[in-house]
């Protein structure tokens, strides 16, 4: 790669490492491109690239982990959207539903003792969700820790 | 029978700016640096382990042009494995390597099992530093 090509990809990862900070505060993708260095349209086509979905599409699927687990301590629902920086209960429960599976609430109802029982960071790896896998997403579901 | 780790390897951009983040910030200490036609092996340690040694190298060093050429995107995309330290005192270690200029990823907070913080070394690599 070119040393151009190389620095492009930092100012990815700098904005990919905004994200995983500040999922929580009123993020828009102006803001994440301007960490970046580029062009708001550019940014989501080399940060898609880069990533494989749209800066976005990564915002809100960090959300839902962060949502994952605050659903699995108790928390309601409305109360998580609103945690993770979403701010529409609407577009939070059909964002959920699409990248786990099941509603909120239904997640919400679930036995989570596989996941309570490992060490915090053991528990992010295995329950973080992903929108091009499918491999380890029945854990997520609790079908395995069941 | 026993068995301890005794090498490990961290893929760098640039050795000597590494060894600025890894010796100079975190405070390893180096140990052996190897050269072998433009590249480079470089070997830290620390007292707090004696015995393990981090070895630093280049993502083409002993690869081919492809490979290396993969191992560099994943560095610098931030996709290789974390490599996560632990210290007694976490907070004088996050502002040492916080003023040496490191990417700051997390500042220290309390995780349940212990307390961390998180930096970006000068390529990309995610160090998470930990304080039980």
């Amino acid at each position: 790669m070119t040393p151009q090509e190389l620095e492009n990809l930092a100012h990815l990862r700098r904005a990919r490492d905004l994200i995983d900070r500040d999922y929580a505060k009123p993020l828009d993708v102006p803001t994440m491109a301007a960490k970046a260095l580029m062009s708001p349209s550019h940014f989501s086509r080399q940060f898609r690239a880069a990533y494989g979905e749209t800066p976005y599409s990564y915002l809100m699927t960090r959300r839902i982990e962060r949502a994952m687990a605050l659903l699995r301590s108790g928390m309601s629902v409305t109360d998580a959207c609103m945690t993770v920086g979403c701010t529409s209960l609407g577009s939070f429960s059909s964002r959920f539903a699409e990248i786990v599976g099941e509603t909120p609430s239904e997640y919400r109802s679930h036995e989570h003792e596989a996941v309570e029982a490992m060490p915090t960071r053991i528990a992010m790896e295995v329950t973080r969700p992903a929108r091009n896998k499918a491999s380890r997403n029945g854990e997520a579901t609790g079908d395995t820790a069941a | 029978m026993t068995i301890a780790l005794q090498y490990t390897n961290v893929t760098v951009n640039d050795v000597d700016e590494s060894i600025a983040f890894y010796g100079g910030a975190l405070g390893l200490e180096v140990q052996n640096d190897v050269s072998s036609g433009k590249y480079r092996w470089v070997t830290l340690g620390s007292e707090g382990q004696p015995g393990l040694g981090i070895v630093l190298s280049e993502p083409h060093a002993g690869r081919s042009k492809k490979d290396g050429d993969t191992m560099q995107e994943l560095l610098v995309k931030g996709i290789l494995p974390i490599l996560v330290f632990r210290t007694d005192d976490l907070d004088a270690t996050f502002e040492k390597v916080a003023a040496s200029g490191a990417e700051v990823l997390q500042e220290p907070i309390d995780m349940g099992y212990a307390r961390d913080c998180a930096f970006r070394d000068p390529s990309g690599n995610m160090v998470r530093i930990s304080q039980e």
